[in-house]
């Protein structure tokens, strides 16, 4: 399985990269009302996709590691915040500059925008909060809190457009666009979900090696204190 | 000797709220503090935006909500601050008494500080921005009452990681601002309801939205409150 990740995800994410952005860009029809400005979907919608898909993994880390601590929930859990992050903001990004032609301004104070904000703000905070803590188990506690609260958004992102019916149009499903536009779609949105698992695996390993290294270094360090030089070997 | 019984889950945070209280009337150095802070926040709204007395009056809602917001994260970190002294939070959890108890006093007692501090802010902001009171004390009240509540709960959960935080000072904002937007929105315009007057009956929707925030904020910090301070 870990040899499968290493070796065959990273050209499959790319493969299916390219081919949805084959699909999307030549294939796909341009937009009846927007043009060719709507092609920008393609990689804006599954962007934020899995943006929401990598954060809801870190509420799921961060419940189970108040029920059951483990440095490899913390470590994941503070994988897929990051790259969660990475996505939103890659999402927001694309969502912005896809606004400035299509409805004159690069940012709206619709609700979808100011939820999605608040939710880059919310896990910037809890970056933050990870940098700022040194104590590893207090860290893991705290930020885990600090991802239940932050999960709060992540809903009323998602039903945003249906509770207000603003300038930002209701979740598009395969019923409502058109097939020809829905191929390229669905390629590229697992196409990043391949991204986003490759890269939620790589920055797990570095999590977990750090973590490991911050517990073991107090023991091999030389140190003052008798007790540790006891335990240490070091009479 | 009988067995004593386990104190329950509300006296404990009355008698917690109560010692709290008792700091704060003995020194009074928090609610000066607040009151002085907020209010030069209130002043320098006008100098900034210049002397327009439309613009001022249109938001005053929203410059009182951000005065206490500004005001309550002083209040916040310091609600820790002094258990932070002489380890008193150790001697709080070595108490047999539910840490949920510390959660529901610290944040009724930082609802009640953010509340007495509106209630002398209003009369300032009446005053220096020129606006009435149209829908009368009751709502005026309500909206106070719940939108300090909506600080008070994550703030309370939020104030207590960071007092243990290296850059506390930058922690506590960074993790609470974002997260307060929905109650800050709700507050601020059921303030400039409540003063401009509301034809279209829109106040009750406003405080439908922060009784949801409270429920769910005041829910989840009881919840988690007690694996924050556990060691």
């Amino acid at each position: 399985m870990g040899k499968f990740f290493r070796m065959a995800l990273p050209p499959i994410a790319l493969g299916l990269l390219a081919w949805g952005h084959y699909v999307g860009l030549a294939v796909a029809p341009p937009d009846r009302e927007m043009g060719e400005v709507q092609r920008i979907m393609y990689v804006h919608v599954p962007a934020v996709w899995v943006a929401l898909v990598a954060l809801t993994l870190n509420f799921i880390c961060s419940v189970t590691y108040l029920f059951k601590p483990s440095w490899k929930t913390d470590s994941l859990a503070e994988a897929t915040a990051e790259v969660g992050l990475l996505f939103g903001a890659v999402g927001v990004l694309l969502g912005a500059i896809w606004g400035r032609p299509t409805w004159g301004v690069y940012w709206t104070w619709d609700p979808r925008l100011t939820t999605a904000a608040i939710m880059l703000v919310a896990y910037m905070g809890y970056m933050a909060l990870r940098r700022f803590v040194e104590d590893p188990e207090k860290r893991a506690v705290w930020s885990a809190v600090v991802g239940i609260i932050a999960a709060v958004d992540l809903p009323i992102i998602w039903f945003s457009v249906k509770w207000w019916r603003s300038l930002h149009q209701v979740q598009s499903s395969p019923r409502t666009v058109d097939p020809a536009m829905v191929t390229p779609l669905r390629i590229s949105a697992f196409a990043f979900l391949a991204f986003m698992i490759l890269f939620i695996i790589h920055r797990y390993r570095i999590a977990l090696s750090e973590r490991q290294a911050e517990v073991a270094l107090p023991d091999s360090l030389p140190t003052d204190s008798p007790e540790a030089r006891r335990t240490a070997g070091v009479a | 000797m009988k067995p004593s019984k386990p104190i329950g889950l509300l006296r404990a945070s009355f008698v917690l709220l109560a010692k709290d209280l008792l700091i704060e009337w003995r020194t009074r150095a928090r609610l000066n503090a607040l009151v002085f802070f907020a209010l030069s926040t209130l002043l320098l709204f006008s100098f900034a935006l210049g002397p327009d007395t439309k613009l001022l009056e249109r938001n005053a809602g929203g410059y009182l909500w951000l005065a206490i917001l500004f005001a309550s994260t002083l209040s916040l970190g310091e609600s820790f601050r002094v258990e932070q002294e002489n380890a008193c939070l150790d001697g709080l959890r070595l108490a047999p008494a539910d840490a949920r108890a510390i959660f529901l006093s610290k944040a009724v007692g930082n609802t009640l500080l953010l509340v007495v501090l509106g209630g002398l802010l209003i009369p300032v902001m009446v005053a220096i921005y020129g606006v009435k009171v149209t829908l009368g004390i009751g709502s005026l009240l309500a909206t106070l009452v719940l939108g300090c509540m909506a600080l008070a709960a994550p703030g309370t959960v939020y104030a207590a990681i960071a007092s243990n935080a290296r850059a506390r000072d930058v922690l506590l904002p960074l993790l609470l601002f974002p997260l307060i937007v929905p109650a800050l929105l709700a507050s601020a315009k059921g303030m400039t309801l409540v003063l401009q007057g509301d034809p279209m009956n829109q106040l009750n929707s406003w405080f439908g939205l922060l009784g949801g925030f409270n429920l769910i904020y005041w829910g989840l910090g009881f919840l988690l409150f007690p694996r924050v301070v556990e060691d």
